[in-house]
């Protein structure tokens, strides 16, 4: 059926970005060959091969530590601290300079909307170098002793969900507290942390300062326990966390995890409805949910469900889902054939464990990985689908009948990353939102983010905090 | 390509139905059985987040209507428009200019569709119907002691029965914003019962000028009130007070017709005034009704934009997407 509006192509031009057809490491200044075994990255929307990429071995992974331990001796380490903000505050313009070649790359390499590359992930990426830029000859004043110090080499690994926004929240409070970096971006998005690589190039960053290792799990791993990295910062599934925490324990390096989700979010019965539903909205189909603190888990009040539920409804239908550099997009592309089908397999489960699944009406591409909008209704906190984090577009409705109900239904995870809250009484956000176990909660609001707020999770969404003055902490050693 | 996923999600059920006048419509025919009943049902309707409003019109604000779409949405768009003067300085003349623009905005291309009315203030309205007899435009006429509406309800009522006498198709009333913010609502509703009787055939546009009720909230109440009374439109504003039509009033004002048209079955149209100037601010609100209340609304009986200079600009803007390149403002007529 056509619509009497219907809303003509608006393709972002791909012409911005000059993909080449193969990429090296970014090892100490300069890009180099990696000695591993290539792999190929692909625009999940399309399936098409977007360019091969060097692996990094053990051997190539020592030389990028060794870079960074140079760098941070010789140069970065001694630097007075307001030069370091001077390079910090040239990447964030450069950042911002290159917004549009950034925002398509990572449209065409993670295949997220275009909307959201250029209005979220890119401009937040350039807001934490320049607010990490602030801090680098501040220090002193951080709440951490009176002359905090570096830690040294600081070994990254991030996931593929927010590639160049998780590199910014990584190297930005390194670089700025005078710690050098390997960075390790996910197998499947590697190409915005390469061209990073070259904004650090123009900004005539110190060679070996940021050093970019390109690989799949093994050169991870290499990263991690390479012996001469002092701090190892991790974001990606709880799994891995647990795996480097292991790897990590007994060893003189300090470690930060940041994990996974299964975010509750609660509407209370006197909450604006039509403006909670864009928060439902925005909290699990943000990013395809590919969001580590996703709202994936919805806790109604019973006295609204019907109606959230049918308002919820409705305004999926409206969703735009399709080619990811159309500006009018809302829904992307699944990232990998992996993720396509673990989603797949969870929402079986929901299905044979009971719940009701719901899904919108309409096409989805023939080429590429899609997976439409999902509402599980009559979800337990037994079943799986509310238990588990799905890492897709797919929420699942709980429900609840008094405050204390609500908490403690939504403290009932193994993890505990975010919430959110929707009430118009105040005084109920207040009481609400001192009982969640949960690094960050939203009230009336999900899935903003800002540098000067720290975020970060309880139990199995990891430790340690990125963003806010907590943030600097896990990147210095105080005096106390 | 990107797909809506399901083009019916916003389409309505049943076709409108009418309810005895002078009583809401059901389910809420007792609403308005006292003040308290009243008060309590307009405070009960769910709050409205600013904040949350306006981030979802900014989003929809980032789309992009380009080629087809924009053509389209820029005929649509000239054929809302309530071409308005209301000037203490208006004369005949003045009148007759602006009706024969609304007949034929663009002089230089007959393709170029009328406008849905002229408005006028209800002295002219007869001036207005003659230079636009036999076109289907209609004429609107403000009444009720617009822009104010501080007179009393004899006043008003006259005010209507004159303007509709003279031959007005569709009356622009004020809502009476000092009892609305003083809490008499039932007053406010008994008021507009009154002036939607002395219409007769008349349509009713009901004005909250929701720039001196300020709030959301208000907003939100004061167009349920508007449409339990039997407004056949709700309206933003008078055009006579800053802020005029924004686009997060006008996104609560679509999700009240929205609601109260499955609620009840009777579909109540929108219509922004006042300070939509350009051919962007207008395609905005096409966008926000396309998403908010669907298909159904997008239509001059369903939706219309009270402005003056934007039609001129809806012209360029047509022009340019004709011919390639933007002509200027000797183009376009001065009204």
């Amino acid at each position: 059926m056509t619509s009497l509006f219907e809303y003509a192509p608006a393709l972002e031009s791909r012409s911005i970005v000059d993909l080449r057809p193969s990429y090296g490491l970014f090892v100490d200044g300069e890009f180099t060959e990696g000695t591993g075994t290539p792999f190929t990255t692909l625009n999940p929307a399309t399936e098409e091969v977007l360019s091969e990429v060097a692996t990094a071995s053990d051997a190539d992974v020592d030389r990028a530590v060794r870079a960074a331990r140079r760098a941070f001796v010789k140069t970065w380490g001694p630097m007075r601290p307001a030069d370091r903000g001077k390079y910090l505050f040239r990447i964030a313009r450069l950042l911002q300079e290159r917004a549009r070649e950034f925002a398509v790359l990572e449209t065409l390499d993670n295949g997220k909307p275009i909307r959201e590359s250029r209005d979220v992930d890119v401009p937040l990426a350039a807001a934490h170098f320049f607010y990490h830029a602030g801090w680098a000859d501040k220090l002193e004043h951080a709440g951490l002793g009176p002359a905090p110090r570096p830690l040294g080499v600081a070994g990254q690994v991030i996931p593929w969900n927010f590639p160049l926004m998780m590199l910014a929240w990584k190297i930005a409070p390194a670089l700025a507290t005078g710690n050098t970096v390997v960075l390790k971006p996910a197998e499947t998005t590697p190409l915005t942390a390469l061209l990073f690589a070259e904004v650090c190039q123009q900004a005539d960053l110190p060679p070996g300062v940021v050093n970019i290792v390109t690989g799949a799990g093994e050169t991870g791993r290499a990263v991690i326990s390479h012996p001469d990295v002092d701090k190892v910062a991790f974001t990606g599934s709880t799994e891995v966390g647990r795996s480097i925490a292991r790897t990590v324990a007994g060893t003189h390096k300090r470690l930060t995890l940041e994990l996974g989700g299964k975010a509750a979010n609660i509407v209370f019965d006197d909450a604006p409805v039509d403006q909670a539903v864009e928060g439902i909205v925005r909290g699990i189909f943000f990013n395809q949910g590919h969001v580590c603190c996703a709202g994936s888990r919805l806790l109604v009040q019973e006295s609204v469900h019907d109606e959230v539920v049918a308002a919820l409804q409705r305004r999926i239908g409206t969703l735009r889902v399709g080619d990811p550099l159309d500006k009018n997009t809302d829904l992307g592309a699944i990232n990998s054939a992996e993720q396509l089908a673990r989603i797949r397999e969870l929402t079986a489960f929901g299905e044979t464990e009971g719940a009701t699944c719901w899904q919108p009406e309409g096409d989805l591409p023939a080429r590429g990985y899609w997976f439409k909008p999902t509402v599980f209704t009559g979800v337990s906190s037994a079943h799986r689908i509310a238990r588990d984090e799905v890492f897709g577009p797919v929420l699942s409705v709980l429900t609840f009948r008094t405050p204390d109900e609500a908490v403690a239904k939504a403290n009932n995870s193994t993890y505990g990353l975010s919430a959110g809250v929707w009430s118009e009484k105040g005084s109920r956000i207040l009481s609400i939102t001192s009982k969640l176990r949960a690094g960050v909660v939203w009230a009336n609001t999900f899935n903003e983010f800002d540098p000067t707020s720290p975020f970060g999770g309880y139990k199995q969404s990891g430790y340690g905090r990125e963003g806010g003055r907590q943030g600097l902490a896990a990147y210095l050693r105080g005096d106390a | 390509m990107t797909y809506v996923l399901d083009p019916d999600a916003l389409a309505g059920g049943e076709a409108p139905v009418g309810g005895p006048a002078g009583t809401p419509p059901d389910p809420f025919a007792d609403v308005t059985r006292s003040d308290a009943a009243f008060r309590a049902f307009l405070h009960g309707l769910p709050g409205v987040d600013a904040v949350g409003a306006q981030q979802r019109t900014a989003v929809l604000g980032t789309r992009s209507i380009k080629t087809t779409a924009k053509a389209w949405a820029i005929d649509t768009a000239i054929s809302m428009v309530d071409l308005t003067t209301l000037e203490g300085s208006d004369t005949p003349g003045k009148v007759r200019s602006l009706a024969a623009k609304a007949r034929r905005p663009d002089p230089e291309d007959p393709a170029c569709p009328a406008v849905a009315a002229v408005c006028v203030y209800g002295d002219l309205a007869g001036v207005a119907k003659e230079a636009l007899a036999g076109t289907g435009i209609k004429v609107a006429a403000v009444a009720t002691a617009f822009p104010s509406g501080r007179a009393s309800r004899a006043v008003k009522l006259a005010d209507v029965r004159d303007a509709v006498a003279n031959g007005a198709d569709e009356i622009d009333m004020v809502i009476d914003r000092g009892a609305f913010l003083a809490g008499r609502y039932l007053d406010v509703y008994e008021e507009i019962v009154a002036v939607k009787e002395a219409c007769g055939p008349a349509h009713l546009k009901v004005i909250l000028e929701t720039g001196e009720l300020v709030t959301l909230d208000n907003a939100r109440r004061a167009s349920w009130l508007a449409m339990l009374a039997g407004g056949d439109f709700i309206k933003t504003s008078t055009g006579k007070i800053s802020p005029a039509a924004t686009l997060p009033v006008c996104l609560v004002m679509l999700e009240a017709v929205r609601d109260f048209r499955a609620a009840t079955g009777r579909q109540v149209g929108v219509k922004p005034a006042g300070g939509i100037k350009t051919t962007k601010d207008a395609v905005k609100h096409l966008v926000l009704i396309n998403e908010t209340v669907g298909e159904d609304w997008l239509s001059p009986d369903w939706f219309r934009l009270g402005a003056s200079s934007l039609l001129n600009d809806l012209l360029l803007q047509r022009q340019k997407l004709r011919t390639g390149h933007y002509s200027g403002p000797d183009h376009v007529s001065v009204d």
